[in-house]
């Protein structure tokens, strides 16, 4: 854990956002949206296996897979929707790989902390507090029963 | 300066045709001066990932919410924003935008509440464009600082407040959310954020027009005999009623204003902007349930 209470990868990207200005945050929050890893076989093909996220402008969906005691999530956002995609490509830089106890240890808050309030709007970035909050609740789920591919 | 309207046969038909552009006459006007193109999006980082060449981008959220109260910007800083995206008070303004210029007309509507003149949309908007497959660029255009004056909001023809609505009920109310927010079922767009209204319904009396009635498959508006057919012979609406809409938190109503007003010649059109977000979570007001008017 780092000064940000938050695990060091993470901590990079909240750094290499806020050291930024302001319209450089915009372009960087582009280049995660570009930046997202394509969905896996497994869920590209099965996308009634992942958790939409109401609370989002864009229609996006992620998924948990705990395996061991490493979390690996997955996101699936439209092309036109640039703002959700660079949110799921900044989660899944930050979580991507972290233990259970890490995951559920970064603050809820951590997407308003990106330096993000001004350029995007905190009503935009709810959306990405609740992905979060969708995630943790899904790591804590499959971290307690059976891990394995959601099912 | 403003620049020469669009002779398009099918604005013809609109009360007032000189409010759009159709993509054809903004290829051939772009870079003409006294012309600015805005584009105004629901997805912030959209303009960013390509836009119409020259355009600037006003978005919403931030340049035209103030950022403290629930209320728009006021005219310094509508002055502010305007002179630092190069446009000038003569200008002729374009605006175009994603999902059908939802957010396009509700930018044209506040350019409108600080009276700037020449305000137009660009039918079919973002998508119609790029379907076309018209120029785009990912250049950042900075037009050189303008001297727009600070002129005052001029809220009472084009915007209605809650208190007003409560006086209104019995004149005609255009409901233009989904048919579940109407009847309560929800309180949200479908696949869209629950903006926390605490209860379900609509305003007594208030007819279910959703506002994406007005565009056709391609995004463009409607011609002007299906928007006749839709709100005055299936709605019943006549010209020179005295009419609020109102929607979730007045973006989507925008874009009805714009139809009723600009392509049907309505005189007295007024956005509820406080929408279900304000009227849904007053205490005691009424509330109708239901897919009737009540």
């Amino acid at each position: 854990m780092t000064l940000l209470g938050l695990p060091a990868q993470f901590a990079d990207v909240v750094e290499e956002f806020t050291a930024l200005s302001e319209p450089d945050r915009l372009q960087l929050l582009l280049e995660y949206s570009r930046g997202l890893p394509p969905l896996p076989d497994w869920l590209a093909e099965h996308r009634d296996r992942m958790e939409p996220v109401p609370e989002c402008q864009a229609p996006v969906f992620l998924a948990v897979e705990v395996a061991g005691d490493r979390v690996a999530v997955h996101f699936d956002a439209p092309m036109e929707s640039p703002t959700t995609r660079g949110f799921a490509g900044v989660l899944s830089e930050g979580l991507n790989g972290l233990s259970v106890a890490e995951v559920l240890a970064v603050p809820d808050d951590v997407p308003l902390r990106l330096g993000l309030d001004r350029a995007v709007s905190p009503l935009r970035l709810r959306g990405m507090v609740a992905m979060l909050a969708r995630i943790k609740r899904q790591v804590r789920e499959r971290s307690q029963g059976a891990a394995g591919p959601p099912g | 300066m403003s620049v020469a309207d669009d002779d398009d046969p099918k604005f013809a038909e609109y009360a007032h045709p000189e409010r759009l552009v159709s993509t054809a006459w903004l290829a051939d006007n772009l870079g003409k001066p006294g012309l600015v193109v805005v584009e105004s999006d629901e997805d912030v980082l959209l303009y960013e990932t390509g836009h119409i060449p020259g355009a600037v981008k006003v978005d919403w959220h931030t340049d035209l919410n103030d950022q403290v109260a629930r209320d728009y910007v006021d005219g310094a800083d509508f002055a502010a924003l305007m002179r630092s995206k190069g446009i000038a008070r003569d200008d002729t303004v374009v605006i175009y935008g994603d999902k059908n210029n939802w957010w396009a007309a509700y930018a044209l509507w506040v350019f409108t509440l600080f009276g700037h003149a020449d305000v137009r949309l660009l039918d079919g908007g973002r998508m119609a464009w790029i379907a076309e497959g018209r120029p785009i660029t990912t250049e950042t255009e900075q037009r050189p600082a303008t001297d727009y004056p600070v002129v005052q909001r001029d809220d009472a023809p084009i915007r209605a407040f809650k208190d007003q609505v409560l006086g209104h009920l019995g004149r005609p109310l255009v409901d233009v959310r989904s048919p579940q927010e109407y009847t309560g079922e929800r309180t949200h767009m479908p696949d869209y954020p629950e903006e926390g209204a605490l209860r379900g319904g609509h305003i007594p009396g208030a007819l279910s027009v959703p506002w994406a009635r007005a565009a056709a498959e391609d995004g463009r508006f409607k011609t002007r005999a299906e928007l006749d057919a839709i709100y005055r012979e299936e709605k019943g609406l006549s010209p020179d009623d005295d009419i609020i809409a109102y929607c979730r938190i007045g973006e989507r109503s925008s874009h009805t204003w714009f139809v009723l007003t600009h392509l049907l010649g309505f005189t007295a059109v007024r956005n509820y902007d406080g929408s279900w977000t304000e009227w849904g979570n007053a205490v005691r007001v009424p509330i109708a349930k239901g897919d009737q008017p009540g």
